[in-house]
């Protein structure tokens, strides 16, 4: 069926919405690469299973959805329309589970247990980790069945589009999003309407090309991945809106080839929305022509830098190039281009929908909107949280987050990735921001935020950040490419106890030479993970320089293991080390042969009474 | 693109036509500016970054590598300013480290008072400026060389490491090349990236349409045997 004007796609959305009214519970699974791979597929089957089995089917309905955001704690049912969360479930206790929905009952022993209080917390939205965020764009994935555009259209798919299309006016898109206050949610942080207005005024007689940048390739960070798994449509729907604000002819997803149920989910929506017309010529017969393709990136890092993507997308080698002329002037194909990130595509149709007053209400001035990052690292509820712009860190790790994991403080924050810079506990009230951020010495980045606690030593997060750097830097500027080997060279040096002041203060005169003297964005920001460690925590540096010592008990070279007073001789340790340097009578103090020791931190982690020490 | 543009270097105020770079600028109003990979006729590349100049005013006066950024209108320019030769120190310091075999990084280096380098030495050939690709693939027409892979892994050479049907032996690479003279290694030309030393029999009349005017191999081991 092929849609010719708005009215055929407002009738459909109708007509979506009677028939697929559903007044029975649904239970929502999610299955994104991360639900997947924590056994998401056997709850599905198992459910589906039990619905059949006990006759359940005209009460109860199953929706695969991408991921909701709580990866800890999949594979999980949400119950609608109660909201009921049930986290970390196995099959087995499925049955139960589908049999209680049918009486409209909650199984008390699988809901959520709150640790602090003790108590069972069985509805989603007062689930601490779910409590403090603002889920604009993460809530919509438990909504749509990513597969099925009916889905999406029928939970209000397409109807920014519509609104966009009737309104008729470009010019009045653009201003919706210039004075929404949206920036650009890949790490500068460009306000996207200005963008935009600058592609709209570019004259070109061979069309312009709109780019959504999923290429994301920060460790840690998967924000991306979950939007185009969850909820591809809106994607597509943004860049539609983008195409009829700024007259490009072509959109072009660019998407790391590491990825393939994006990929797949991707493929299928265009598909389909290209099946409806809500793709190609003349969209719902309004002339507004626009078709998308996507790009599968090769496995470079440095391709989600703007100028690299495009010779990517040209079929060139991913290499920076220096701009001017910018992507804006001369891009793919020396035609004008706008690159910009998932996130800020799957903002568009929210914009254009709730109106831009509403949309600038969150956040703070300059800084509005929600931003979506991925907490990961020595905390105890990782995940993906989307969080008003100007939030505190404070509040994302430990309200949030629901702070350490282990015993030891935590000590810093991550974010922006390995281009990013490590932000102290003492600076936790920071509003979370794109020009604090930097103030603080660190970037926004793509929203990768990576937690450490005591047991986390930053000299060694530094050397394995200048290691990814070595290895994904593209290798045309000399200095970057040199000159982050160089850095890692010396940051090896000094966790290995060879390091010198002399050699401390070259890497820091470097890292102000690297970053200053290197083309593209990777190069320019490569030196942060050296510069922002050195200014928050120097004395740990030092600690390795001038007592040999780590402080977090990480740099192997440096650090023994010791057994304190506190042994049972329990002999737990000693059957686990791997190496056989553990000795001792049962129910006696245990002694390890410092010279066999590995340091493999194997008798620490199996120890329940804390008696192995690293100093 | 006719037309003139006026910027300021070093505090001097200049007309240039548009469309030249600000390496170009500086040097056509008496500026030494150092350069590696740069080389009139090829495209520009920015590899090297010795090229760098400081832009624009503080506080945000950044570091740009001349050889490819644009003249632009009011553009202010410093070639020699603190931050500049700060960090030209710095990266000739890494090419030492590197490639302390190279005469023209020596001399670059003493040229700057660079007169030591504090890394751990290595011994590599190529600083991967990217003449050659350029020469080989813009004058040569044959673009029988590129690079393969990234960050350390980087390197230049053939397909598949094999000897390429479009190379042609014409020996621009090495001549052109800054800092790998040794390329062309008598001694192992299995490992030279053109095997051109060890070549015996006269390429240039195999491959028709070019003439000796195409060809940097002086003296031609070939064309000297050919003598005799």
């Amino acid at each position: 069926m092929r849609l010719h004007s708005p009215d055929d796609l407002k009738t459909l959305q109708a007509e979506l919405c009677n028939n697929g009214h559903w007044t029975g519970r649904t239970l929502i699974i999610p299955a994104g690469t991360c639900g997947r791979a924590s056994g998401a597929n056997d709850l599905i089957r198992k459910a589906r299973e039990e619905l059949l089995r006990g006759e359940f089917a005209h009460l109860i309905r199953v929706r695969v959805t991408g991921c909701h955001g709580f990866c800890e704690t999949e594979p999980s049912i949400l119950v609608e329309p109660d909201g009921l969360f049930y986290p970390r479930l196995k099959p087995a206790d499925v049955g139960r589970l589908v049999e209680a929905t049918a009486r409209g009952e909650i199984v008390e022993d699988l809901v959520w247990l709150d640790r602090e209080t003790g108590a069972r917390i069985p509805h989603q939205r007062d689930v601490p980790f779910f409590k403090k965020q603002r889920r604009t764009i993460l809530s919509r994935s438990e909504q749509v069945d990513p597969e099925d555009i009916d889905s999406y259209l029928r939970n209000g798919g397409y109807s920014a589009l519509l609104k966009a299309l009737e309104g008729g006016d470009p010019a009045w898109v653009l201003q919706e999003v210039k004075s929404s206050g949206l920036r650009g949610r890949g790490g500068a942080g460009f306000p996207t309407g200005v963008k935009w207005e600058m592609l709209a005024k570019q004259p070109s007689t061979q069309g312009k090309f709109l780019v959504c940048n999923a290429d994301e390739g920060d460790p840690g960070a998967y924000m991306d991945r979950s939007i185009l798994e969850g909820n591809p449509h809106s994607i597509l729907e943004g860049m539609l809106i983008g195409g009829y604000a700024t007259g490009a002819t072509d959109g072009i997803i660019y998407v790391r080839n590491e990825y393939p149920l994006a990929i797949k989910h991707l493929h299928i929506a265009l598909e389909q929305a290209r099946g409806l017309g809500l793709l190609g010529e003349n969209i719902l017969g309004t002339g507004y022509s626009f078709d998308i393709q996507v790009v599968q990136g090769a496995g470079a890092f440095v391709c989600g830098e703007e100028t690299a993507l495009i010779r990517s997308i040209e079929g060139q080698m991913g290499e920076p190039r220096q701009r001017p002329p910018f992507p804006i002037q001369s891009g793919i194909h020396g035609r004008p281009t706008s690159i910009n990130n998932v996130e800020t595509w799957a903002n568009i149709p929210i914009i254009i929908e709730q109106g831009a007053e509403v949309f600038a209400e969150t956040g703070t001035e300059h800084n509005s909107g929600t931003k979506i990052f991925s907490l990961v690292g020595k905390i105890r509820n990782t995940g993906l949280v989307e969080v008003p712009m100007g939030i505190t860190i404070r509040e994302i790790v430990h309200e949030i987050g629901g702070g350490p994991v282990g015993n030891a403080e935590i000590k810093a924050v991550q974010t922006g990735g390995p281009s990013g810079g490590c932000i102290p506990a003492s600076r936790f009230e920071l509003p979370i921001d794109y020009d604090g951020l930097a103030k603080a010495g660190s970037i926004m980045g793509s929203g990768g935020m990576i937690v450490m606690d005591g047991h986390t030593c930053v000299v060694d997060v530094a050397k394995y950040f200048m290691g990814f750097l070595k290895d994904e830097s593209c290798g045309k500027c000399f200095t970057c490419r040199k000159g982050t080997q160089r850095m890692h060279e010396i940051l090896d040096d000094i966790t290995q106890g060879r390091g010198t002041h002399d050699q401390l203060d070259l890497l820091e005169e470097l890292a102000l030479v690297v970053k200053d003297t290197t083309m593209c964005g990777l190069g320019q920001t490569a030196a942060n993970p050296v510069l922002s460690t050195l200014r928050y925590f120097r004395d740990e540096y030092l600690a390795h320089i001038d007592q040999q010592r780590c402080p977090a008990g990480v740099c192997k070279p440096l650090i023994t293991f010791s057994i304190n007073e506190n042994c049972s001789g329990c002999q737990a340790c000693a059957k686990a080390c791997p190496a056989d340097a553990i000795y001792g009578e049962r129910k006696q103090r245990h002694t390890i042969d410092t010279s066999k020791c590995i340091k493999c931190g194997t008798c620490r982690s199996v120890c329940k009474r804390d008696a192995v020490e690293v100093a | 693109m006719n037309g003139m543009v006026s910027l300021t270097i070093n505090g001097l105020v200049v007309s240039v036509e548009t469309g030249m770079t600000v390496l170009e600028a500086a040097r056509f109003m008496g500026f030494p500016i150092p350069t590696l990979c740069h080389m009139d006729g090829l495209s520009p590349y920015g590899a090297c970054r010795l090229c760098v100049v400081e832009i624009g005013e503080a506080p945000r006066a950044r570091l740009v590598s001349s050889c490819t950024y644009p003249v632009e209108e009011g553009l202010i320019v410093r070639t020699a300013s603190r931050r500049v030769i700060r960090a030209r120190k710095m990266i000739l310091e890494l090419l030492l480290a590197s490639c302390p075999q190279s005469k023209i990084i020596q001399d670059l280096a003493a040229a700057h008072d660079v007169q030591q380098q504090r890394f751990r030495q290595e011994y590599e050939d190529c600083i991967l400026c990217g003449l050659c690709v350029r020469i080989c693939e813009e004058q040569m027409m044959a673009k029988a060389i590129g690079f393969r892979n990234r960050g350390e892994k980087r390197s230049i050479g053939t397909p598949f490491d094999l000897h390429s049907d479009e190379c042609r032996l014409c020996g621009a690479c090495m001549y052109v090349c800054p800092a790998c003279q040794l390329r062309c290694t008598y001694t192992e030309p299995e490992k030279a990236v053109c095997g051109g030393c060890a070549n015996l029999s006269p390429p240039c009349i195999e491959k028709e349409p070019f003439d000796d005017m195409m060809c940097y191999m002086t003296p031609c081991v070939a064309c000297e045997i050919q003598k005799d």
